[in-house]
């Protein structure tokens, strides 16, 4: 028996490490355009010494481990590039704590988006988290490891934002608290030293976060949900600046694609409206409606769509995906960017031409994040997994939109291996010397999730 | 192109006024409404193409059937006032633009009924009532060729009406039917009302839904059960397109054994507010939102234990609203299933 997998099972014990093809298989695959790369071993760990142990183990042997939540970033961040071991996090799910006069919860890193949705409506209704539009399986350890953002963006910014403590595993076995809880038994703050930054967004390329503190917001008892219609680009800045300074609305998105054919060429901005009654919701839509709105609504520009009691009362989600399959073959990426608000016109012009270009059906739009201190834009990218040309095109689209992201002054967000090196090769020098610094002392061997963030 | 058949002469003839002293939503005298229709005429601006909530009643009123309804959206059109903005038209406009595919034509066995664009609500024709009927329109996918396209109306768009309507005529006719019943007022009104007003064939009969569901109650009567239940009906728009076949909604009232009495009702029911929610005027939001207070307010008042519906968009509109005083919403369909026996297909 090969002595790293009799190692692995040692740690974690039979039936959770895996040679096995067709399970390699599985982990071989990302559900983006990314080229598939075959792991030499997946090891699923129950505990923060488990991973200890099994970190450890690869700076021995020198092999990768690529930390794995639900695998559903789409940019192919967790492709195990030089092979090694996939580490899979899925069985750390235990939700530890819930404060509810703090307001935050304690996580093992592998706990699901739906598994903690689940709990807090069932135990903590009056609590909820920022939950990003993904698959219910998607873990709270992805989504704030490539800074993901959810429906609390508008109010509070990126779902990383909310973080207020981590223990991590560092690349070289030393298992390490960041936040109030290294000095204290509560998780309630970020401070003192050193900053969660050295954690977030790196991929795992600088550790492994195995529990974590997210804050939790009032939740309200009725979600609301509008539609406001309009066709100049042009518009769209100012409008949203204008619902933020409300600051009366949550999750705000505006969008635009050329599917279903109705609202080809025109912006939906769904705005979120939230209350504990009726009577909230209805002054906030009316005060929406009629103030901030009503100019627009008044000379024709603009207006609110018809939608459905179930939409209206957030029982309904967008459903910008459902275009998603529409080139058949279920493939779907994104590249999203954090970009000013102001560029919506432009990332909206420049990504119909790259749909165009590539003969895909544009589905664009753009969330905002923190009362329009930026937004994370979408361009969306459908293609036909058995079609080797469609997955070509579409790759070639997500290239050319993160050049564009990068042109129109933005961040690629949870970009693939492309977007890291435009990112790199546009970086200030000693940023990039910084970086690589950061890199070199946490992770001598170069072991994490080799590939990603690379400083040559 | 298709023109409006609209006659000046007996309109400004006209001693009543009626479309427009009737209507409920603009406070206008004989004297006033007399100049303002003559305006229209005229092709002038005028308030009542501002005022106008397209509520549809005026072609209700007006009992020399000379169409001010169809003339006022005539105008709003050709002087760019329309009541929506501009994107909602834009919506409406390729909403009925087909993209998902043809429709599969073939010749149907008699008697049919078509759904129109609400092919999703096809499991409401189900049981006793409707054995023997073929179904036209059932796939969501391409109900959009059998829009009857009359919704336009509210967009101040009859050139739309007018350039496709043709085209969904010829593709009824397409299945060799000589008969047609309509779930919806508003393609029963098209082809019975606007089809001939603006002067385009229509070479099939059409059936109101109501009549069918009547005749087809009259016949199983042996097998109703008395509901004894008190009800609200709430009226379509499009209703007003065929006030002929209003008195069917209390036929069978009548047979399934249910009260419908309350305030708004006939010539005097309010409309959804649906399309006036969302129109660029001031103040619409509220005059919608106070509509459906008052409506709702009169169902209570008239102890209704169920909303009988007929029309999907008022139904989209109202049955959460009406649901939560207590009020059930339902489709006057399944009503009528209920009073034979059957299970109601919303209630699955």
């Amino acid at each position: 028996m090969d002595s790293i997998y009799k190692s692995l099972v040692e740690i974690v014990g039979e039936g959770h490490a895996s040679t096995e093809q067709e399970e390699l298989y599985i982990y071989s695959h990302s559900l983006g355009t990314a080229e598939s790369h075959r792991p030499d071993y997946v090891v699923a760990p129950r505990t923060p010494e488990e991973v200890q142990q099994i970190v450890k183990l690869a700076n021995k042997e020198k092999i990768p481990v690529v930390p794995l939540g639900g695998g559903l970033a789409l940019t192919g961040l967790v492709m195990p590039l030089r092979g090694g071991i996939v580490l899979d996090m899925k069985r750390m799910d235990t939700i530890i704590e819930v404060n509810e006069k703090a307001r935050y919860v304690i996580v093992e890193a592998g706990v699901s988006q739906g598994k903690l949705i689940s709990c807090l409506e069932r135990y903590h209704p009056n609590l909820m988290h920022s939950e990003p539009m993904a698959p219910a399986q998607a873990t709270i350890g992805g989504n704030i490891m490539i800074h993901g953002q959810g429906d609390l963006a508008q109010p509070y910014g990126f779902n990383s934002d909310m973080v207020n403590g981590l223990e991590v595993v560092l690349p070289t076995g030393e298992l390490c608290k960041i936040g109030s809880c290294s000095v204290s038994p509560y998780w309630f703050a970020q401070h003192p030293l050193p900053d969660l930054g050295l954690f977030l967004g790196w991929f795992g390329t600088t550790g492994i976060i195995t529990k974590l503190s997210l804050r939790l917001f009032p939740c309200k008892k009725i979600n609301g949900v509008d539609r406001f219609l309009v066709e100049n680009a042009e518009l769209i800045p100012e409008i949203l600046l204008k619902i933020t300074h409300t600051e009366m609305v949550g999750d705000l998105v505006s969008s635009i694609q050329g599917l279903p054919l109705a609202v080809r060429g025109i912006h939906i901005i769904t705005i979120n409206i939230n209350g504990d009654s009726e009577k909230e919701i209805e002054f906030k839509r009316q005060l929406i409606r009629e103030d901030i709105l009503g100019e627009y609504i008044r000379n024709g520009d603009c207006g609110f769509m018809g939608t459905t009691p179930d939409f209206r009362t957030g029982q309904q989600r967008p459903t910008i995906t459902t275009v998603a399959d529409i080139k058949r073959g279920g493939g779907f990426e994104y590249v999203g960017a954090i970009l000013p608000v102001d560029t919506y016109p432009e990332c909206c012009r420049e990504g119909e031409a790259i749909s165009s270009k590539h003969d895909i059906i544009y589905t664009l739009g753009g969330r905002v994040i923190g009362r329009s201190h930026a937004m994370m834009f979408f361009w969306s990218y459908a293609f036909n997994r058995a079609d080797p040309e469609s997955v070509r095109q579409a790759r070639e689209a997500l290239h050319e939109s993160d050049e564009l992201a990068l042109k129109l002054g933005g961040i690629p967000w949870k970009p693939s291996v492309y977007g890291q090196k435009l990112i790199m090769e546009k970086m200030e020098p000693n940023t990039l010397e910084l970086m690589k610094k950061i890199k070199e002392l946490l992770d001598p061997n170069g072991i994490m999730n080799p590939g990603n963030w690379e400083v040559m | 192109m298709y023109e409006l058949r609209f006659d000046e002469r007996k309109c400004l003839a006209c001693q009543t006024c009626d479309c427009l002293t009737k209507c409920q939503y603009m406070d206008i005298d004989r004297d006033t409404a007399k100049v303002e229709m003559k305006k229209i005429i005229n092709g002038e601006d005028s308030f009542v193409l501002h005022d106008c909530v397209t509520c549809y009643a005026c072609e209700e009123y007006c009992k020399m059937g000379n169409h001010p309804f169809y003339l006022i959206v005539e105008r709003q059109e050709e002087l760019d006032i329309p009541p929506p903005p501009r994107p909602l038209i834009k919506q409406a406009i390729q909403l009925g633009i087909p993209w998902r595919g043809d429709l599969k034509i073939e010749k149907v066995k008699e008697p049919v009924l078509s759904m129109g664009m609400f092919a999703p609500l096809v499991d409401l024709i189900q049981g006793k009532l409707f054995e023997g009927l073929s179904l036209l329109s059932v796939d969501p996918r391409t109900a959009v060729h059998l829009f009857c396209q009359l919704m336009y109306l509210h967009y101040a768009r009859t050139s739309v009406i007018k350039e496709r309507l043709p085209g969904i005529i010829d593709t009824i006719a397409k299945h060799d039917v000589k008969e047609v019943i309509f779930f919806h007022d508003e393609c029963y009104g098209t082809f019975t009302s606007y089809a001939p007003a603006v002067g385009i064939e229509v070479p099939f009969k059409s059936v109101h839904f109501f009549e069918y569901l009547y005749n087809r109650l009259q016949e199983l009567k042996d097998e109703i059960k008395p509901l004894n239940l008190k009800v609200s009906y709430q009226r379509p728009c499009s209703s007003r397109l065929s006030p002929d076949k209003l008195h069917f909604v209390d036929d069978i009232f009548n047979l399934i054994g249910v009260d419908g009495q309350r305030e708004y009702i006939g010539e005097n029911a309010l409309c959804c507010g649906g399309a006036i929610i969302g129109q660029r005027y001031e103040g619409r939001y509220e005059l919608a939102a106070d509509l459906q207070r008052r409506n709702i307010e009169d169902m209570v008042n008239a102890g209704a234990q169920f909303c009988v519906f007929n029309c999907p968009a008022c139904y989209d509109t109202l049955s959460r609203l009406v649901a939560k005083k207590g009020i059930w919403p339902i489709y006057l369909s399944d009503l009528c299933r209920l009073a034979i026996g059957e299970q109601p297909a919303g209630w699955r």
